[in-house]
């Protein structure tokens, strides 16, 4: 089997391509924005925790 | 018994949760992975083509174990939602809000997927058939949680009122899940049943079973990452949070 005939899927390229991209594209995705959003958490906390230190002195 | 309710309750708390979470992400994430690739080589190297439907019927195997999902992650939600209700553990909520918008993906995946496996097979993307529509609620329904506990700004309030809705919903499983059986539809039947086993050939059914278990790994994997956001965001006033060491950086 060529690599071209194993992307034409037997003509049914648009359909299997079309599912497997989509649905890789979101669980690849998904990870990414957690990751950023963590990180913003996180960033959020220590700011606060700064600003309140810096009341009591 | 005793002492083991007792141990439950303990992981119920947040501050407790968040360490062990931690250290489960890694391990799932792997294993997702590893899964995942595993089911991704046997879906297109070691399946056979499908004497019916040539090439194209590869869609099953993201399609089927992300229907799978999108059901198991609302009977999770609605465990959680339950559990919240009766025992008003805060960490309930919390798992319950993790799972949502993880639900809601496989939901559209199915969806999603479906189509493109509806056009060529069918001949349209979509049909108002019994289990589409179910399956379209059932999206709406993971939408209309996270609208809902979005909206309340008292947490707990918000955690409450979601937790209704997603039980209320859980009348929805069942019938996405017979719709096949008690009407007379467009979408076939169900490939693997619980009473009739399976109607595949084997390497089709271990390499769906592969993906289906990767599937698994990843949502528990990205819930636990999710639920320490939701924690560390809940929990921010409090000292054993600010004396965390990714706080404290």
């Amino acid at each position: 089997m060529s690599v071209a005939e194993f992307f034409d899927m037997g003509g049914y390229a648009l359909y299997v391509w079309g599912s497997f991209g989509v649905s890789a594209l979101l669980m690849v995705l998904e990870p990414i924005m957690l990751r950023s959003h963590r990180r913003a958490v996180l960033q959020r906390i220590a700011r606060i925790i700064r600003i309140k230190a810096g009341e009591k002195v | 018994m005793n002492a083991r309710l007792i141990n439950w309750f303990k992981f119920s708390s947040p501050a407790t949760f968040y360490p062990l979470a931690g250290r489960l992400v890694p391990i799932f994430s792997v294993l997702a992975v590893a899964l995942i690739g595993v089911g991704l080589y046997m879906s297109f190297f070691i399946a056979p083509t499908d004497y019916k439907q040539g090439e194209g019927y590869r869609i099953i195997f993201v399609h089927v174990p992300a229907a799978w999902m999108s059901m198991f992650i609302y009977l999770v939600m609605a465990f959680w939602a339950a559990l919240g209700l009766v025992f008003n553990t805060r960490l309930s909520g919390m798992m319950t809000r993790a799972l949502a918008p993880t639900g809601a993906i496989f939901a559209f995946l199915a969806l999603w997927t479906g189509a493109f496996w509806g056009k060529p097979m069918w001949g349209t993307w979509w049909v108002w058939d019994a289990r589409l529509t179910s399956e379209l609620i059932l999206l709406f329904l993971y939408f209309g949680y996270l609208a809902l506990q979005g909206a309340i700004d008292d947490t707990r309030r918000a955690d409450r009122a979601g937790a209704l809705l997603v039980l209320v919903g859980v009348v929805n499983i069942p019938i996405i899940y017979y719709s096949v059986r008690w009407w007379n539809t467009l979408h076939q039947g169900a490939s693997i049943s619980m009473d009739n086993g399976s109607t595949m050939a084997a390497t089709m059914l271990w390499t769906m079973l592969i993906m289906a278990l990767g599937f698994w790994a990843y949502t528990i994997a990205v819930a636990l990452a999710r639920v320490r956001s939701i924690i560390l965001e809940r929990e921010a006033d409090t000292t054993w949070v600010s004396e965390l060491a990714e706080v404290r950086r």
